[in-house]
């Protein structure tokens, strides 16, 4: 691992964790939606420093490129108002169990701190990097390949049926 | 070690995501705050896939596709509200607490 790959690690993860930090502190919903982009962007750069570029790749496409502006797309559709008359805060109980949640989860973080991982040196990827996730997705995982292409036709019945002026009686 | 810095960037933006969605009660931004914890998983199987093989990337991109699925379920969703309430305030759906 050269320095420089380290660099750049630590670059993104400073990143992901400042726009994650922005973006849940954000009132508007328009910008925690392109300060989460920017957290998607981040997490693609780590990908491809953990050596899975197609998974950056379809990061940026879907995530990025998709998902977030469906969100922005419904923002636009939805005419909120300004952002400061937007319910913003859950009451207080809400708050404080929110935070008893966080500590939970940073000892959580501190347990896993103290496992020591196995150290394991995988083969260097190849050049040909979509080749592996393929040639696995389309053999060990193909049910539940086929099985997402059901349940995504699903969604989008469902959508539709759902996002309709009026309901079918 | 790579690896468990970028499980530990994982357990930090999931930890954010979990907070977003218990405090804030704008419905969309609740979802986004449920994008965010995917994208955490994601990070760990993506560290785990340099561990264990190539199934983790597999996982992600069906995880992936779960996420679409969800969206656009959850944005449909969205919209039927605010076309009853006029908002998107989270207090408003409590009809099965009366």
């Amino acid at each position: 691992m050269t320095p420089f790959y380290k660099f750049q690690f630590y670059l993104f993860a400073l990143m992901a964790i400042g726009a994650a930090l922005l973006f849940v502190t954000r009132k508007s919903p328009v910008s925690a939606a392109l300060w989460l982009v920017n957290v998607m962007f981040a997490l693609s750069g780590l990908y491809v420093m953990l050596d899975a570029p197609f998974v950056a790749a379809v990061q940026v496409l879907v995530y990025a490129g998709a998902i977030m502006v469906v969100f922005v797309f419904v923002v636009m559709l939805l005419n909120l108002g300004r952002p400061d008359q937007l319910p913003d805060l859950r009451e207080v109980g809400a708050r404080i169990g929110a935070g008893l949640v966080g500590i939970a989860l940073f000892a959580n973080l501190l347990a896993v701190r103290r496992e020591v991982l196995p150290v394991v040196e995988l083969a260097p990827p190849s050049d040909n990097v979509v080749l592996p996730v393929a040639e696995s997705l389309f053999t060990d995982y193909l049910l539940a390949f086929e099985l997402t292409s059901v349940l995504l036709l699903v969604a989008i019945v469902g959508a539709v049926l759902l996002a309709r002026k009026k309901a079918v009686t | 070690m790579m690896i468990g810095d970028a499980l530990i960037v994982s357990a930090i933006l999931f930890a954010i995501g979990v907070v977003g969605v218990l405090t804030r009660r704008n419905a969309i931004i609740l979802f986004m705050c449920v994008e965010l914890m995917l994208n955490a998983v994601n990070l760990s199987f993506v560290a785990f896939a340099k561990l264990h093989g190539v199934g983790g990337h597999v996982f992600v991109i069906i995880v992936m596709t779960i996420a679409a699925a969800e969206a656009a379920v959850g944005l449909a969703i969205v919209i039927s509200v605010f076309r009853h309430f006029g908002a998107l305030d989270l207090q408003n759906l409590k009809l099965l607490r009366r």
